[in-house]
């Protein structure tokens, strides 16, 4: 999340403007085809093209669940890849349904940019990655460290906060992309690396010898990442909310893409429900009661979602942690389909 | 071999064999003494060159081609120590830098339309090569409705959009298609050619002018807006492609060129209009001219992109890339106006009353006499915006359109192409890409001044 300063002034000043002028999003998306999803211009393992020019990742496999839910069709979704400059800006001028681009919930985009924070698809934070040989085992041991980070982005912000809530002396190298910091780490030009999490993962792997850093387990924010709509167009709202509830009960009732079928016959009373043999749930969302069976079957639950863009059988090697189910010691949790 | 007399007078018979020069006048000894170290200054320089050379040139060499990985299938192949360019990042990434999203099995679509291009264009670049009216009609007139069609798919439906908006008896027409076309529609378009037709003719007779040819003016100008309606409402059964898919070199081009070809003659008529003599034009060019240059490209693509939505009233959405090439069209036919007005005062004024004297008209002079000699002298301004034009359209990334280095971009971020080298690779692809672009125009721009004899040996 490259998320400019400026973004706030500029979006906030024209979020005003464009709420609530839209017809129902659900009617135009059932009557053009498809969903008109906003992804990142290229974020590893979230939103990038692959080498057939297909987007994949977290962020775009996310919105396949919708298109799923809503037209009973994964495929039935275009991308539009946006800057963390316009992203808002296109969301609220109707450009695009669903902006899922890992845009951190924080109250100043809940309220004041006009727009409605649907879940957590990824729990992300700020974390260091440092070289093995600084034999640094906490980020408290920083102090004096040179910090490389990006420009204008709440990464400055964050670390300046750390350090300083710790009275630790540090020192800030910041250039303006991405890029150029890890080439700047890699050279040894400062001690420490530092941006979300999942972002250190991906970095890591343009760094010469990736086997020499470590990330420390200090995590110094919070970033709960998901997908965004616009604000009061509720029915949508509740369909982008309860696709991701469905993944991650999904998940807990042990329904994957590839048993979907299977449990269409199972005689447990919560997969009945959620597959939709049971109950009209998905009449009360305005869409086919067998949603969330689409959803499972065509994309899979939270968990086949996570393991097949980010998990560790990928480059980027991330484990579950905070994102484990909450049965498993995790944050994903879902309200129950009944 | 000289002839001797008695009396000891000597004559030479023939020429004594020239010495051959100095050693150090001829050769490449010489050649250096005069050109690279014919100084302390300029043995200095040289001396700052090779170093230069030699510091940069091998390294680049190693990493492009000697420590280069040629194969491989994801970026495990280009790991390690002392590896240099990635090549199979590229191979992977190719066809995604040329079509960008562009439905693979579409992409024929899109190979015959850069062939078409080149076979129309190579003919009107050689100077000597006949038919070049004929060429510049097929270049400048056919091949755009064809290109688009080609790559969009036709069949837009636009005679229905104009139904809405224009035509003498709308009653008439059906929303029945038969093959895309609607009959109706075209009924309604030959009547209201008929009509525009016998309007012109009357009015000219009125004026005591040529009816008839006023009225076949006319009718051509609905003939030919009727074929490119036809074109592009017939269902040739070609895929739908949206330009939110195209991408890569493709949209790069689209955009350049699109840009090159109107900003050209726009910009004529905007330097015309600054120098008139009439008030109102003069003053709405140069209001022209002056908002497109004091607004940032940037800023104009962003407006067109996020803002012009908002404003319209919902349903009129004119398609992104469309709104982007407008706006990239009219911001550099205000630079291309400022590069002609510089030709047309650099024509003495003799040349305008010569013109004057010899009875030509307003537009004669100018098409005759004044703008030949203007656009010949500006031929490197001219060439220096196309070249900056097509650099310039990196910028549509802002709003979303991935034009060649957009779509290396997003390429770059492909966890399983992440090494090291996978940036420098890429970046140097691209620099390679637009370079051989770049120089070529100015190659050719080079040339083209050459045979125009511009550089006037005064």
């Amino acid at each position: 999340m490259k998320r400019l300063i400026s973004t706030f002034a500029f979006a906030g000043a024209f979020g005003l403007c464009a709420v609530g002028a839209q017809a129902a999003t659900l009617d135009q998306v059932k009557s053009k085809g498809f969903i008109q999803c906003g992804v990142s211009q290229g974020l590893p393992g979230f939103s990038n093209p692959n080498d057939k020019g297909e987007w994949t990742g977290l962020d775009v496999d996310f919105c396949r669940a919708v298109a799923a839910a809503v037209l009973g069709d994964a495929s039935k979704v275009k991308f539009t890849p946006l800057s963390a400059k316009d992203r808002f800006t296109a969301l609220q001028s109707g450009d695009i349904d669903i902006l899922s681009r890992n845009t951190t919930w924080t109250i100043s985009r809940d309220t004041s940019l006009g727009l409605n924070f649907t879940g957590v698809t990824y729990y992300d934070g700020q974390g260091f990655l440092i070289r093995k040989d600084k034999n640094v085992n906490s980020a408290l041991e920083l102090s004096g460290a040179s910090v490389c980070t990006q420009t204008g982005t709440t990464t400055e912000q964050n670390v300046a906060d750390f350090f300083r809530a710790n009275k630790m002396e540090y020192e800030v190298i910041a250039f303006a992309t991405a890029d150029e910091t890890i080439k700047a780490y890699d050279s040894g030009r400062c001690d420490v690396y530092t941006t979300d999490r999942s972002g250190l993962a991906a970095e890591r792997l343009k760094l010469t010898n990736p086997d020499d850093h470590i990330v420390l387990s200090e995590i110094i924010s919070k970033e709960p990442l998901g997908p965004v709509v616009r604000h009061g167009d509720d029915q949508w709202f509740d369909i982008v909310k309860w696709t991701l509830f469905a993944q991650v009960n999904g998940e807990e009732l042990g329904i994957t893409s590839k048993n979907a079928d299977e449990m269409l016959k199972s005689e447990n009373p919560e997969v009945k429900r959620i597959v939709g043999t049971e109950g009209k749930f998905g009449e009360g969302l305005g869409i086919g009661n067998d949603w969330a069976f689409q959803i499972l079957k065509q994309v899979g639950n939270y968990g086949e979602m996570y393991d097949r863009n980010v998990g560790p059988d990928t480059p980027l090697k991330l484990a579950r942690g905070t994102n484990a189910l909450w049965t498993k010691g995790g944050l994903q949790y879902a309200p129950p389909i009944r | 071999m000289s002839l001797t007399f008695d009396d000891g007078t000597f004559i030479r018979s023939e020429l004594v064999t020239p010495l051959p020069p100095p050693k150090r006048n001829i050769g490449a000894v010489a050649w250096m003494r005069e050109n690279l170290f014919s100084g302390v200054l300029n043995t200095l320089l040289t001396l700052f060159g090779i170093a230069l050379l030699v510091l940069v040139v091998p390294p680049v060499v190693r990493f492009l081609f000697i420590d280069a990985v040629w194969e491989g299938q994801n970026r495990e192949a280009c790991l390690g120590p002392e590896v240099g360019a990635c090549w199979p990042f590229i191979k992977a990434k190719f066809s995604q830098l040329i079509y960008g999203f562009y439905p693979a099995d579409q992409r024929w679509r899109v190979d015959i339309v850069f062939a078409l291009g080149a076979v129309l264009l190579v003919p009107l670049m050689v100077l000597d090569w006949p038919m070049k009216r004929l060429n510049s009609f097929l270049f400048f007139a056919v091949y755009p409705v064809v290109a688009f069609v080609l790559l969009t798919g036709g069949n837009i439906d636009l005679s229905n959009f104009m139904l809405g908006h224009a035509g003498v008896i709308p009653f008439m027409s059906g929303t029945d298609t038969v093959m895309g076309l609607n009959p109706g529609f075209w009924l309604d378009y030959v009547l209201t050619a008929l009509v525009f037709c016998a309007i012109a003719g009357g009015i000219l007779a009125l004026l005591g002018g040529n009816a008839m040819s006023a009225a076949r003016g006319v009718g051509m100008f609905f003939v030919g807006l009727g074929i490119i309606i036809l074109m592009w409402d017939f269902d040739f059964g070609l895929q739908k492609v949206e330009t939110r898919s195209w991408g890569g070199l493709l949209v790069t081009l689209v955009i350049a060129v699109t840009g090159i070809v109107t900003s050209m003659p726009l910009g004529i008529l905007l330097a015309l209009g600054r120098r008139s003599h009439m008030p109102i034009v003069r003053l709405l060019s140069v209001i022209f001219i002056e908002f497109w240059r004091g607004v940032p490209l940037i800023t104009v693509l962003f407006f067109a992109t996020y803002m012009l939505p908002l404003f319209l009233p919902s349903g009129v959405n004119p398609d992104g890339l469309l709104r982007a090439l407008v706006g990239v069209a009219l911001f550099s036919a205000a630079y291309m106006a400022e590069v002609i007005r510089g030709g047309l005062q650099a024509i003495p004024k003799g040349q305008y009353e010569g013109a004057m004297s010899m009875g030509l008209g307003w537009w004669q002079m100018m098409r005759l006499i004044i703008l030949p000699q203007a656009l010949t002298l500006v031929i490197p301004g001219i060439v220096n915006s196309f070249i900056s034009l097509f650099k310039d359209t990196t910028l549509v990334l802002i709003v979303s359109i991935f034009d060649f280095l957009g779509q290396l971009r997003a390429a770059f971020t492909d966890p399983n192409w992440a090494t090291p080298v996978t940036l420098y690779t890429g970046f140097a692809f691209a620099g390679i890409i637009y370079f051989l672009f770049c120089f070529g125009m100015s190659r050719y721009s080079l040339f083209v001044e050459r045979r125009l004899n511009t550089s006037h040996r005064h």
